[in-house]
């Protein structure tokens, strides 16, 4: 790219978005004149021009039909084989309704650990790492559960290769349970945890509980990853996980953060922020799309993205989210708990401006969109 | 409330013996008309004219609102009892006034009244007013509207005096508007009567009157409140008087809302509960959603619609009966005035003729026999003529569901004898239309201004390019991509066939057919082309299709270029050439391939499935592998020597190794299938995309294969098997749902059995997927309606708030970009090109 050109290219900066100007200075030939090129860039620019919005243009609804039209063809299969056939993953409908409802508990919540350099081609180093998150808990180790009512005695035997691949001990582990457990005193031999009740109670169930409860404490790993798969992706490999906690994984050394991923949207909100939020909507929403095959522009999505988080923090669709931000109680009413609507407008005094779609529709107008929208000014003499 | 009422009802009768309303009854002339006759007292208009007018009944005691019954809770807890100041400290008022506000801003009036009983709760450990030191009790309230202090129960009175205290400043702090509201208004004292013209009673055949609902309610509400009136006044002990009051407080209750949790829905004598106030707003039958969110429209129609290719793209093909029947209204003047008049001559019955006129005065006279004289008589410049619908008028045509705005669009009439719509089979896509039996609506816009917005706006052919995705939504279908396929990839013609064809789907100049005695299906469809067309693509095998100044040189049209939701080509020529240009061209191009089609004939038939011999033994022999390789799996997991996959148990490994393996199967034989059969109909029709895909001809000609049930084998049934017919624990392909026969020879009654297994579920799933988009979509138009583009280019909500600076970021309407992007390059080529 000659200089001179980009000189000519650069002159179109106010007129044209910067992607165009990047994609023009990319597909020009080197050897093209002057004169050429700016009558190329008149084109350009004039069928740019030609492309643009027009003002007035309803696009939220365009948005809305373009979403919700194709919606009738995706599956509703909840779990599918999704690219990785190893694990499942809520796609199509049911989890675009998750995305759009801004779901705090998603029904497969995973994450794409991406490591750092040295970590993400070595095999051994990387399972060593995906065996460091996962959550263990004390019920995975434990192979073998005897319950001596009589004495009062809970000895559990342990999976002595499961230990060994945890670099753990019965010591340890009997530390972290003495630290949770009241009224038990908790010795450790060999691979044998042994919990004897100290207090001499009637209740005989307490020691099936204890038993119950100490298969639920954590052992090691990070919590809410639940399952780790290590998987090549290109020439690295990174770790797959279902169950998600953004946060603490971030804050692991070896792990590269610019790509780290999850697919829960309120988590990488609550994490890392608004717009990534909305970025996170745009793309797990996208990945749907085209893994069921449609043709949905990104713009749809990103305008519905753009309205969750709109206010600063992410709304779901809903009659609790976006809808309730809405200024007119006729358009609020108009969705959904009409008379919640209309009594609190009484409390309130409300005033309705009609300045949206349905309240005028109600009220017999034309709605302020498409044609609707601009109106005469004129001088009465 | 009762400046604002014209009548105190006092009676609950409703008529005299005469049937005539009672003064001081529900039915009073002061509240508006139902009958016809009568004038109301208020207004002195009639029928119809008179909007009706509120009434009023003073309540002997007060009653509590249910429908705020939360409100007066939250307001009585927070209020001293003695003083009626809010019960926190004096200093931190202010502090906590200021963090309200803020909150109400952020999370609007609800979480602010949350936040103020949260706040109370704080300091309502103390029991005692921070400003009158009075001792607080708790309220309880015993559902569904009865308030305790204590024990002791508190009346609507105390209730009514405890509101009456709170200051003005307070009320604020909770969050309501002082201008708009007092806390003590949330206890009736007098209630509203609606207008008789809200609650019209209906006459039935005998003669008998039927009340409405709401006015069956107040009845009751009247009835009991003079009782209770009387036995106050006659000083009747407190007991009945309480019962009396209770019952009060019921009626008024579900007067507002009969379906409250606690309380017995009030029901007619036939025991279906009466429907109130609440029910009427409620819900998708409600006034709301279903009166004033949706509207009906006179000048529409509806009937089963046809196909017809030969009717243009943006036309509607019109019966007769129906055109007859809606009209369009048309004003005389100086230039119209004759031909209205023979209009008018012809009268409703024959066509094209008038039904109605209009006076200047606003009057409407019906064309009759008898009145046609007349009429003809006086009709003179300002008077306007109802006509019947003639070719070239504008109307909306529309198809539920109305899933977006190519769900409705506007045709020009063409009047067609018949009694079915009829429509170009290009456009059965947008509106997602087929003719089995479809039904379809058509609108007849009655002004200027709606007639000039459709038409620009709405016209089919500016429609073409869907805004979801850029590219054209309508295209060739079925039969005409076929025969454009045939035409392009093989037929040759003489020149008399040729000239014939062009010339019957609507070429007239010829003159540029080459003058050769044999002339190919490409230079004749190149004949529709424009002269300076050049175009570079695909087609659906991946072969190059080149058009250079309107010849095709190389490729065949299939669905890829001719289709909908694809052809690049048509997107191209839609830029170029403009809409009507494409939409014309469009029209052709169908015509071409059915012309094509009629006239060498095209047909499938059982023998279209037929196999050779060898190739049939070749299947089996692909089958039977795979069945062996499945079997060899089990033996090999029988014989725990199965590796599992990474984070698969052994089982699991097993069954997607044996998938896996089937399926592999299936698509091999299917391969072979389609190789192997003859060319013939069927095949054509896959290979172009015009009905059905190989997968089809391979189920239907080899194998069906492996029927799955989320993306797993056929696992349930029986205890360990699918179907009795098997042995317990069986792994083997067949039973587990593997079809190994076609639809040709037929299927084995279990195999047929795993088949309706999957097409059940199928069922199933769309029957479940159909409600579920259809809120999603519901909720999204709700929440995104009110967005639009401002002039500044940025979208903003109805309330002026920007949502995107820019809209999509860059500003671009997807329906005039292509597939969501300006390209760039081949602009650059087009430019320097030309040079």
């Amino acid at each position: 790219m000659k200089s001179e050109h980009e000189k000519v290219i650069d002159e179109y900066a106010e007129k044209l978005p910067e992607f165009m100007l990047r994609e023009v200075k990319e597909s020009i030939p080197a050897t093209i004149s002057k004169s050429d090129l700016s009558k190329v860039m008149e084109v350009i620019v004039a069928s740019y021009i030609a492309a643009r919005v027009n003002p007035g243009e309803c696009v939220g609804l365009v948005g809305a039909q373009s979403i919700g039209e194709p919606g009738t063809q995706m599956t509703l299969n909840t779990f599918h084989f999704a690219g990785v056939s190893e694990m499942n993953v809520t796609t199509g409908l049911p989890r675009i309704i998750e995305i759009f409802d801004a779901r705090k508990d998603i029904k497969t919540p995973m994450m794409e650990i991406f490591l750092k350099a040295p970590h993400n081609t070595n095999i051994e180093q990387l399972k060593k790492f995906a065996a460091k998150i996962k959550e263990t808990t004390f019920g995975e180790l434990a192979s073998e559960y005897s319950l001596n009512i009589f004495d009062q005695v809970l000895t559990v035997k342990l999976n002595k290769m499961l230990l060994d691949d945890y670099g753990l001990s019965a010591k340890e582990l009997a530390k972290t349970i003495k630290a949770k457990v009241k009224g038990f005193g908790v010795e450790s031999s060999g691979e044998e945890i042994t919990l004897t009740k100290s207090t001499k109670a009637e209740e005989l169930k307490d020691l099936y509980n204890i038993k119950e409860k100490i298969k639920d404490f954590k052992i090691t790993g990070t919590k809410g990853i639940k399952q780790v798969l290590p998987v090549k992706r290109g020439e690295e490999y990174i770790i797959l996980t279902s169950g998600t906690n953004l946060k603490d994984i971030l804050s692991q050394p070896e792990v590269d953060a610019s790509r780290t991923n999850s697919n829960d949207i309120v988590e990488v909100y609550e994490v890392l922020g608004i717009e990534a939020g909305r970025q996170a909507i745009i793309n797990e929403v996208y990945k749907v799309i085209d893994a069921q095959g449609l043709n949905i522009d990104i713009r749809h999505i990103m305008m519905v993205a753009d309205i969750m988080c709109a206010n600063g923090e992410v709304k779901g669709v809903t009659r609790y989210g976006v809808v309730k931000e809405k200024a007119s109680v006729l358009a609020r009413a108009s969705f959904e708990t009409p008379i919640k609507h209309l009594i609190n407008a009484a409390l309130e005094g409300e005033v309705d401006h009609l300045t949206s779609v349905v309240e005028n529709v109600m009220v017999n107008q034309p709605v302020p969109l498409g044609t609707g929208l601009p109106g005469l000014v004129t001088k009465i003499k | 409330m009762v400046e604002a009422a014209s009548a105190k009802i006092v009676t609950p009768e409703l008529y005299d013996r005469e049937g005539y309303p009672v003064d001081g009854g529900l039915m009073d002339l002061r509240l508006g008309v139902i009958d016809p006759g009568l004038v109301c007292k208020t207004d002195g208009l009639k029928l119809k004219e008179s909007l009706g007018h509120f009434g009023y009944i003073e309540l002997a005691r007060p009653v509590i609102h249910i429908k705020f019954v939360r409100q007066i809770l939250d307001l009585l807890r927070s209020t001293c009892k003695a003083c009626g100041r809010i019960l926190i400290p004096e200093e931190k008022v202010k502090r906590y006034a200021a963090m309200l506000n803020k909150s109400s801003e952020d999370e609007g009036l609800e979480a602010r009244r949350r936040k103020v009983k949260e706040i109370v709760a704080k300091y309502k450990v103390k029991d005692k007013c921070p400003h009158c030191n009075a001792k607080q009790d708790k309220i309880k309230i015993e559902k569904p509207y009865n308030f305790y202090e204590g024990e002791v129960r508190l009346s609507p009175i105390e209730v009514r005096a405890r509101l009456e205290k709170i200051s003005e400043e307070e009320v604020l702090l909770f969050g309501f508007s002082p201008e708009h509201f007092r806390p003590e208004w949330m206890v009736l004292t007098v209630l509203q009567i609606p207008p008789v013209t809200m609650r019209p009673s209906i006459t039935l055949e005998s003669g008998e009157r039927s009340e409405d609902d709401l006015t069956h309610k107040l009845g009751d509400i009247v009835r009991i409140n003079q009782r209770l009136f009387e036995n106050i006044n006659a000083g009747a002990p407190e007991v009945i008087i309480e019962d009396l009051w209770d019952l009060l407080q019921y009626h008024v209750t579900t007067f507002f809302d009969n379906e409250v949790a606690q309380l017995p829905p009030a029901r007619h004598r036939g025991g279906q509960p009466l429907k109130t106030l609440t029910e009427r707003i409620k819900s998708k039958e409600g006034r709301i959603r279903h009166n004033l969110a949706g509207k009906r429209t006179d000048f529409s129609a509806r009937t089963v619609i046809s196909p017809d290719p030969m009717i243009g793209l943006n036309e509607v093909g019109v019966p007769l009966s129906i055109a007859m029947q809606l009209t369009v209204p048309e004003k005389v003047t100086e230039w119209s005035k004759e031909y209205l008049r023979k209009l008018v001559e012809n009268g409703p019955k024959k066509y094209p003729g008038a039904n109605y006129i209009i006076k200047p005065n606003g009057r409407r006279k019906t064309i009759t026999d008898e009145t046609k004289d007349e009429i003809l008589e006086e009709l003179s410049e300002e008077y306007i003529v109802e006509r019947h619908l003639i070719d070239g008028d504008v109307a909306l045509f529309n198809r539920q569901p109305s899933l977006h705005r190519m769900s409705m669009m506007c045709h020009q009439v063409k009047v067609l004898p018949g009694n079915t719509f009829r429509l170009n089979p290009a456009v059965c896509n947008p509106y997602n239309a087929d003719f089995d039996g479809d039904e379809m609506n058509l609108h007849i816009p009655q002004n200027e201004e709606a007639r000039a917005e459709a038409r620009i706006l709405m016209l089919v052919e500016t429609q073409i390019i869907s805004p979801r995705y850029g590219l054209s939504v309508v295209g060739c279908i079925h039969d005409a991509i076929t025969g454009n396929y045939l035409l392009t990839k093989e037929l040759v013609f003489n020149r008399n066939e040729a000239c014939d064809l062009l010339y019957s789907c609507g070429v007239e100049d010829l003159s540029s057919l080459p003058h050769k005695e044999k002339i190919d299906g490409k230079e004749v469809f190149s004949i529709l082309l424009p002269k300076d067309f050049n175009f570079l693509g695909e087609d659906k095998s991946g072969n190059q299709v080149k058009i250079v100044n309107g010849m095709l040189k190389t490729g065949v049209m299939d669905k890829s270029n001719l289709g909908q939701e694809s052809g690049l080509m048509l997107r191209n020529i839609y830029e170029r050439y403009g809409s009507s240009f494409t939409a014309d061209l469009l029209g052709k191009i169908s015509k071409l391939g059915i012309a094509v089609l009629t006239r060498r004939g095209f047909t499938i038939g059982a023998g279209d499935l037929d196999l050779l011999e060898e190739t049939k033994e070749e299947i089996n022999n692909a089958i039977k592998k795979a069945e062996d390789e499945a079997l060899k799996l089990i033996d090999e997991f029988y014989a725990g020597k199965l590796q599992a996959l990474p984070g698969r148990t052994v089982a699991e490994t097993l069954e997607l190794r044996i998938l896996e393996a089937l399926n592999r199967a299936r698509n091999k034989s299917g391969d072979i299938a389609v190789r192997q059969v003859r060319e013939s109909s069927a095949l054509t029709m896959a290979k172009c995309g015009s009905r059905g895909n190989p997968l089809n001809i391979a189920q239907m000609t080899a194998i069906v294969g492996q029927q799955a049930l989320r993306g797993k084998r056929i696992e349930t049934g029986f205890k360990g098997r699918t179907l009795s017919y098997f042995k317990r624990n069986d792994l083997s392909p067949k039973a587990r749902g593997f079809i190994r026969n076609n639809f040709k020879t037929g299927l084995t009654p279990s195999e047929f059995f795993f088949g309706a297994m999957t097409g059940r579920d199928a069922l199933m799933d769309t029957a479940l997927r159909t409600p579920k988009s259809g809120y999603l979509y519901r909720r999204l138009s709700n929440a995104m309606q009110d967005l639009k583009v401002v002039y500044d280019g940025s979208v903003r909500d109805a309330s002026g708030r920007i949502v995107q600076f820019a809209y999509g970021e860059d500003g671009l309407d997807v329906s005039k970009t292509k597939n969501g992007v300006v390209d760039v390059k081949e602009i650059t080529q087009q430019v320097l090109g030309e040079k």
